[in-house]
């Protein structure tokens, strides 16, 4: 089999006028094939905006008008410290509640779009049959997600420092985009296992009841981590949603005692997202080049 | 001589111990209109996604637009239209936006897409659904759309596979009617089917193709002349007495085969055949004389029926 480009001066001229209308037909596909893919599921998300601002800013609200006006007058007991001392309960959970309204997103997204995508309306074989590559087609979708992310995270933040619940609110500008970087850690390898997926026999509903739930209760999100019993600790040190709640308090307020360094906790996540994407990248090429 | 848009040279293609596509050549000239008439299952589609640069082949030569698809998937794939089997399109766009955003993966500006969109929509008679849901559409008017989708890149290839099974005959007329044109204007059309009626409508040439090979090769009336006889008699004797009626018929026709339901007659003279049929006493409940198609064509070569 022959892998070479034939040479253009020996080829004749009809042949030269083809491959050189491909040649240049190829040009933005190669370079852009990712983006247009993004506006394509940035356009479909149109269809569920709702579902999307609501999500983005409805929920945030009822968390932290619930938690902030709530609960956390309720609480008398110090539940963390800062550098300074104890902290407001509120300073405490907002970064938590943010980190997981990101990997919130990546459960329908990286889920239910996926098959979408492959099976259910088949449109990731549509985008096959284009210049578009399959990696391609897997990082638009991915891009696509994470504007989603960034919004729902802008807004969580915005609405975090409207109800004081952000110590030093420069700093804090830094939690959406861990937010968003614990979005990708959890989202990422979902993606890779979603992508593998031939047919849905309520595999997602499980991620959901049986992964996200417990991430949510038992990754330090309402109370530290180190209340937990040790043999359910590790569930935290797992879990991408407890990483980015601890870099986000760091940003918040600062480290408290026996806190990780930010950096640790960023670099957890950031180890999570690549390895999910490098999988989900193969899923998409074995899927769609089968 | 005009260089090939498509050629292929032992093109084999086997997944694990099965072989799809067992090493088969072809050529398509430019602005020919070329079809693979076979069976479901003879490796049609497989073929169509190796030429579509979306499956790398196991053996062979293959040049499209004289790329390697294996080298130059991208650039071969920007020359192609690409309307496939199953519509895949996005039930959750409107009509016009499903044709835009798919212009969009070529690397079209969002104005010429949009100008094209609408050139498009008139052409495949949907002007009035343009801001219509897809899931609203008709099953000949969501093939129109793929169709029309297909067509947003200004393609040098229009590939269809089956592009009308599953509709009724008047959506599949007006489906016919439609790439008529596109070949009129000198588009190269390359098809796949397992009607017959289709193939002989829209294909200048066509190979037959069954368990991964090509049986023969050629434009529908020379198939029809070289393998068949002018024309058919169909009987009838009743499913019991076919088998016994065949039996005494043998040497009356040229070719005599017996299918489950009927028996057929090759003949050039249909008419004078049935005469003869009467003289020896034999009466079927119907009998109708027709002239010989694809479909004849394809049980010569097979010993199968195509649409089973």
């Amino acid at each position: 089999m022959s892998q070479t480009t034939p040479s253009e001066e020996t080829l004749p001229a009809d042949v030269r006028e083809m491959v050189a209308a491909a040649t240049a037909g190829a040009v933005r596909p190669r370079r852009f094939g990712a983006w247009y893919i993004a506006e394509h599921q940035l356009r479909q998300m149109r269809s569920y905006g709702w579902t999307v601002v609501m999500s983005g800013i409805g929920s945030p609200l009822l968390y932290l008008l619930g938690i902030g006006l709530g609960l956390a007058a309720f609480i008398d007991v110090p539940v963390a410290s800062g550098p300074d001392g104890p902290v407001d309960y509120l300073w405490f959970v907002a970064p938590a509640l943010l980190a997981s309204a990101a990997v919130g997103v990546t459960t329908e997204e990286f889920t239910y779009t996926v098959m979408a995508g492959f099976k259910w309306r088949r449109i990731f074989w549509g985008m096959n049959a284009s210049p578009v590559s399959p990696p391609q087609v897997c990082a638009g979708l991915v891009i696509a997600v994470t504007a989603r992310m960034v919004f729902v995270c802008v807004s969580y933040y915005a609405l975090m420092v409207l109800f004081g619940a952000v110590g030093n609110a420069v700093t804090g500008l830094l939690i959406p985009v861990v937010g968003v970087l614990a979005g990708l850690a959890f989202g990422l390898p979902l993606l890779a296992f979603s992508a593998g997926i031939s047919d849905d026999k309520g595999q997602f509903a499980m991620v959901q009841r049986f992964v996200f739930t417990p991430l949510f209760l038992f990754s330090g999100t309402f109370y530290p981590l180190a209340t937990l019993p040790v043999w359910l600790q590790w569930i935290g040190w797992i879990s991408p949603l407890w990483h980015a709640s601890e870099a986000g308090r760091a940003l918040s307020y600062g480290l408290g005692p026996g806190a990780w360094s930010p950096w640790v906790h960023v670099a957890v996540l950031v180890v999570m997202a690549v390895a999910g994407g490098v999988v989900a990248r193969r899923v998409f090429v074995g899927r769609l080049r089968g | 001589m005009v260089a090939p848009v498509i050629s292929a040279r032992g093109l084999r293609k086997t997944f694990g111990e099965f072989v799809a596509v067992d090493g088969i050549d072809f050529e398509v000239p430019p602005g020919e209109s070329f079809g693979l008439l076979g069976p479901n299952g003879a490796g049609k589609s497989t073929t169509m996604r190796m030429v579509g640069a979306v499956s790398q082949r196991t053996a062979g030569e293959l040049r499209v637009l004289g790329l390697d698809p294996d080298t130059h998937g991208p650039e071969i794939r920007s020359q192609l239209g690409v309307v496939p089997q199953d519509d895949n399109l996005d039930t959750e766009l409107k009509v016009r936006d499903n044709l835009i955003v798919y212009g969009r993966y070529f690397g079209i500006s969002r104005a010429l897409c949009a100008q094209r969109a609408d050139e498009l929509l008139g052409f495949a008679q949907l002007e009035e659904k343009a801001k219509a849901r897809v899931d609203d559409l008709s099953g000949g008017m969501k093939r129109r759309l793929t169709i029309a989708r297909a067509l947003i890149n200004e393609p040098r290839i229009l590939m269809l596979d089956e592009p009308t099974t599953g509709l009724d005959p008047q959506a599949r007329h007006v489906l016919w009617d439609r790439l008529f044109r596109l070949k009129e204007r000198g588009t190269t059309l390359v098809l796949t089917t397992h009607y017959m009626d289709e193939a002989e409508q829209l294909c200048d040439r066509l190979v037959v193709v069954d368990h991964g090979r090509i049986m023969a090769e050629g434009s529908p009336s020379a198939l029809i002349r070289q393998y068949s006889t002018r024309e058919v008699c169909e009987l009838r004797f009743g499913s019991e007495r076919n088998a016994d009626a065949a039996a005494r018929l043998e040497g009356l026709a040229d070719r005599v085969e017996t299918l489950p339901d009927r028996v057929l007659l090759y003949t050039d003279d249909g008419e004078g055949l049935l005469e003869r049929v009467a003289r020896l006493g034999l009466h079927p409940t119907t009998s109708l004389v027709r002239r010989s198609s694809l479909e004849d064509v394809f049980l010569r070569l097979t010993g199968r029926s195509l649409v089973e």
